[in-house]
């Protein structure tokens, strides 16, 4: 049987803008959330998320690392966030002088949530105000949630499967279990495989903020508002970037002796039928999803040390909760389990990427992110350690990492060290 | 060189993503500076835009080089 293994990373987050700024940020108990620099933001009832931050900043980003300056200008800031990220993970993995044979054995599955919004509202007034002879001609395939995988592939010639995932805030992880299929289907020996998302746009906020997702009591307190299972929770934070990881097959990884990071035995995927943004309230499409993670990955449940929590600082971390408790038991069999979104708000379609992410580099550092602002926790979780304020040392050999989407679309990735 | 032809690099080099010295009169948009049909379509709005004309889209598909967009411009501009 052909395996899967990891061997490369890249992030765009609004903790950094590579994968080590934005990893020693998050053990640090830094947060990447702050007022919205990036649009006016009166009327609206959410004015905090967490943004990428400009070049300027210390961890900010630079767009002209990595993408070209007319492609900056025809897409969306998701895409420009995709390129990046997937040029990082490619360097990473020491990929960056492909053969021929390589590349038509190479592919793309990054995918995102909503795709260009800033663009459609752009151009939706540029069209109402001016006519539809001054649409830009960059509109369509600028805005298009598989022009991620389009362009990197574009950029770096990568011919093999090229594939989008649209699973909302499941995006991430969907994406990462599928590429990590091909490669078990033998259609391909690497995958670029994540998501990427950029909705920090007055429509984007106000869309999110009337379907009443959103935390809109602590706008004066930026870094408190996304405060997964504690009892004064009210909302996620909405973060953006991209996450993108070189998957590989195992064979091709060792015969180049490249850096192994850690392996992807298990992958689950179920629906809840049940409500377009509600999450069943007994979460049973949650717990399909991880148990089927876990028996595709020929493990136990009390095998898994740290769980990535979807935990969105909303009602349903609770249902959540209490789904994991039925897998792993009711002290998650010592497992620890944080919600990193605490510190980067829910990259939404990034969010499953970047999250499985942080779930390797656990691994490979032994050590747990916090989960931020964990001060009061809520009910039904006594007796689990959900990591509040301080990252913490500990083994972590196995990791679960889920994602929940609108439309009840769930998504649970199983990755451990590798074995040979 | 005119002002006309000034203002027309700084569009052509902004669009494109060109180095300045590239754009030369003779510079052929799609075998020159890299542009593709759907740039051209950006860069005729641009021009457009800039210089108060309306360049139809006959008049458009006549213009391949930086040479061509100032001519054009210089007889229609008001």
């Amino acid at each position: 049987m052909r395996r899967v293994v990891v061997t490369g990373l890249g992030l765009v987050t609004p903790l950094g803008a590579d994968v080590e700024t934005t990893w020693a940020n998050l053990i640090a108990g830094e947060s990447g959330i702050d007022t919205i620099t990036r649009f006016d933001t009166t009327g609206q009832k959410a004015t905090i998320a967490g943004e990428v931050k400009g070049k300027d900043h210390p961890w900010g980003f630079d767009p002209d690392r990595r993408v070209d300056h007319k492609v900056q200008r025809q897409v969306d800031p998701f895409i420009v966030y995709a390129i990046d990220a997937a040029g990082q993970a490619l360097e990473d993995a020491g990929l960056t002088e492909m053969d021929e044979a390589t590349k038509l054995r190479a592919g793309v599955s990054i995918g995102s949530g909503i795709g260009g919004l800033p663009g459609i509202e752009l151009e939706s007034v540029n069209l109402a105000e001016r006519g539809p002879g001054r649409v830009s001609p960059h509109f369509v395939h600028g805005r298009l949630i598989n022009l991620t995988s389009g362009q990197v592939s574009i950029k770096y010639g990568l011919m093999g499967p090229n594939h989008s995932v649209v699973t909302a805030c499941s995006t991430g992880a969907h994406s990462i279990g599928d590429a990590a299929r091909m490669i078990k289907d033998d259609d391909a020996d690497i995958m670029l495989a994540g998501g990427a998302e950029s909705t920090i746009n007055p429509l984007g906020v106000a869309g999110f903020a009337q379907a009443k997702a959103l935390n809109m009591s602590m706008n004066d307190r930026p870094k408190e508002a996304s405060r997964p299972y504690d009892r004064n929770r009210d909302g996620f934070v909405m973060g953006e970037g991209a996450g993108v990881v070189v998957l590989e097959e195992y064979e091709h990884a060792k015969a180049r002796g490249a850096k192994i990071y850690a392996e992807v035995v298990g992958y689950g995927l179920s629906g809840d039928a049940y409500h377009v943004t509600a999450p069943h309230p007994e979460g049973k499409g949650a717990e399909n999803a991880m148990r089927m993670a876990i028996r595709k990955a020929g493990i136990e449940p009390c095998d898994i040390d740290y769980v990535n929590a979807h935990g969105t600082s909303t009602m349903a971390d609770t249902i959540e909760l209490a789904a994991v408790k039925r897998v792993l038991g009711d002290d998650l069999c010592g497992a620890s389990m944080s919600s990193t979104k605490s510190a980067i708000g829910h990259l939404l379609g990034g969010a499953g990427a970047v999250e499985s992410i942080f779930c390797i580099l656990a691994i490979r550092d032994q050590v747990v992110p916090p989960t931020l602002n964990l001060t009061d926790p809520d009910d039904g979780t006594e007796g689990v350690d959900l990591v509040p304020l301080k990252a913490k040392k500990r083994e972590v050999d196995a990791v679960l990492n889920n994602s929940f989407g609108f439309g009840g679309t769930n998504a649970s990735l199983v990755m451990r060290r590798v074995v040979d | 060189m005119s002002d006309i032809a000034a203002r027309v690099k700084k569009i052509v080099v902004e669009h494109l993503g060109v180095e300045e010295e590239k754009v030369t009169p003779e510079a052929s948009f799609i075998d020159d500076l890299g542009a593709d049909s759907l740039d051209i379509v950006e860069l005729v709005m641009a021009f457009e835009e800039e210089f108060g004309v309306e360049i139809p889209d006959d008049a458009a598909e006549k213009i391949n080089t930086v040479g061509d967009a100032n001519t054009y411009i210089e007889q229609h501009a008001g």
